[in-house]
């Protein structure tokens, strides 16, 4: 079986089809639940100690055969999508003292392959995110905190938090321009005026650790965190 | 630069230039890729690495996938090896190592999809059967991979190499043309011979459905891979025996198109009909899931 999203014929190359290398049985429902565990846990922004997660359509449907839940976990424990022990993340949870409960529902409109995962830190602070595992292990993240977001694994993205001032994307836009990064695509979401607001901003090429800690420290923004391109 | 969507085209290119489809290829994506030749064969000598770990994990007589449909079986075959059977040892111990890699993977192992998870254990069942058999070097058998990827971007860009999109024969089928045509080079055939390899391999998978039982990548796929490295050495054989394919490599992987294509929806990958719709497919997807799934 494959869920694999084939790339345009002219950008295919021979690791794509001797590769990728990962974990089995299927990237998406290993990789791409794996990434959607990890970018959960770059929101959070600290170690989960609860993991709520809410599997909906065949994620649903087939999560413990295909070993979804073990990817999830994996990932919320800040493993990568080819860490072989993803196989035994449910232990490693237990002895890390992250709990977790697993539940379905039906999220009416949702992708077939969707995981909704709210995650609670030592300190208590908690963070919400929605996405889907949508083939190849590439994902598309909806929702983060309750904001409408379209974040997907095709370019390097950076996901900004901060707070609905003026000012805030241009001083992040010039940071970046000054870094030489050239901006794909740029979106802004926010609930409400004048409360918390995302960024996502999908880069070309590669985005410096300097970069996001720069940004990191301009006023009103609350945290940066790259979602990195499979 | 190779454009990879005939077969021809790239036996053309090696026969031009004196070389296996190997080099040509690797010259080729290092370009392509704007990386060094030395830096694409390390990457692929990586694969090589998880691979041969692969075949090792695999062999656990206790492995069992979350399912418990899928492991331990390659542990069987391995001992059963020894003593020879029916084909020799070289079958049965390559037979080993296609199901351990498969296994592995419905057991979450770290694996290279080649060209996918489900059709995983093909290029190793084959091409290290050969290697460690000492029948060719690492460098060949490396090589040999680079052949094995450009025959599936053609297949890939003519056709598909997905179960959903073509049925299995797009995956188990790929992978035993990627692998015929890989044992021919190693063998020392000449890269016709390669792709007569390939074409053979082919027409003897066309037609062959994907329909894995409760949509897990264990039942029928684990064996299937072992019908793969069977079509894959006796295709890499009669190449090497001088037999051409009397269907051009390309007009068979168009054939597959065609054949997949036209192949209903329950048989690519839908889990809906063939051994997945068998009584014993639906009471295990029941017994497993508990509910029916849509
Ligand atoms: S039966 Fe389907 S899922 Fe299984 S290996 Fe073949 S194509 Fe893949």
């Amino acid at each position: 079986m494959t869920f694999r999203l084939r790339k345009a014929n002219n950008s295919m190359n021979v690791f794509d089809i001797i590769g990728p290398v990962m974990i089995g049985p299927s990237s998406s429902h290993t990789a791409g639940a794996a990434r959607l565990g990890q970018v959960a846990r770059k929101i959070l922004g600290a170690p989960a100690v609860r993991a709520d997660i809410t599997l909906c359509g065949s994620f649903a449907q087939t999560y413990r055969g295909h070993g979804t839940d073990k990817a999830l976990i994996a990932g919320i424990l800040g493993m990568n999508p080819d860490d072989e022990r993803i196989r035994t993340s449910l232990q490693l949870a237990d002895e890390q003292g992250l709990e977790y409960s697993f539940h379905t529902a039906n999220l009416p409109g949702a992708h077939p392959n969707t995981a909704r995962i709210a995650l609670t830190d030592a300190q208590g602070h908690t963070s919400v995110i929605q996405g889907a595992s949508v083939g190849g292990g590439n994902i598309l993240v909806s929702e983060i905190n309750g904001m409408r977001v379209a974040v997907t694994s095709q370019y390097n993205t950076l996901i900004v938090l901060h707070h609905d001032v003026p000012g805030v994307i241009a001083a992040i836009t010039n940071v970046m321009a000054c870094s030489g990064l050239n901006i794909g695509n740029f979106q802004l979401s926010r609930p409400q005026k004048g409360g918390h607001a995302v960024m996502t901003i999908e880069v070309d090429g590669d985005v410096p650790p300097a970069l996001t800690d720069s940004l990191k420290v301009l006023p009103n923004v609350i945290s940066v965190e790259l979602i990195e391109a499979v | 630069m190779l454009t990879y969507d005939t077969i021809e085209s790239l036996c053309r290119a090696a026969e031009e230039a004196g070389q296996p489809i190997s080099q040509v290829v690797l010259a080729d994506q290092a370009g392509q890729m704007e990386a060094s030749p030395e830096a694409l064969y390390a990457r692929m000598l990586d694969s090589l690495r998880v691979m041969q770990k692969a075949v090792q994990a695999g062999m656990a007589p206790d492995l069992r996938s979350a399912s418990g449909l899928a492991g331990g079986d390659a542990a069987k075959m391995q001992a059963y090896a020894a003593t020879g059977g029916l084909t020799g040892t070289f079958l049965n111990h390559a037979i080993a190592r296609a199901l351990a890699v498969s296994e592995y993977n419905a057991c979450m192992g770290k694996i290279v999809a080649a060209p996918t998870a489900g059709s995983c254990g093909i290029i190793p069942g084959t091409l290290l059967s050969v290697l460690d058999e000492g029948r060719c070097t690492e460098h060949q058998a490396v090589m040999a991979l680079f052949t094995a990827g450009a025959i599936g971007m053609v297949i890939a860009n003519r056709a598909f190499i997905a179960g959903a999109q073509g049925g299995c024969q797009a995956e188990c089928g790929s992978a035993a043309a990627m692998a015929a045509a890989a044992l021919v080079e190693v063998s020392g055939g000449s890269p016709r011979q390669c792709a007569d390899a390939c074409a053979m391999a082919l027409k003897n998978q066309l037609g062959l459905v994907c329909d894995p039982v409760a949509g897990l990548v264990e039942v029928p796929c684990v064996k299937r891979n072992v019908g793969g490295i069977a079509v894959a050495f006796t295709a890499a054989e009669m190449a090497l025996a001088g037999i051409r394919s009397r269907i051009p490599v390309d007009e068979c992987i168009d054939a597959m198109r065609e054949v997949g294509e036209a192949l209903p929806c329950s048989l690519r990958e839908t889990a809906q009909g063939g051994l997945a719709a068998t009584p014993t497919g639906q009471a295990v997807k029941k017994r497993i899931f508990g509910t029916q799934e849509d």
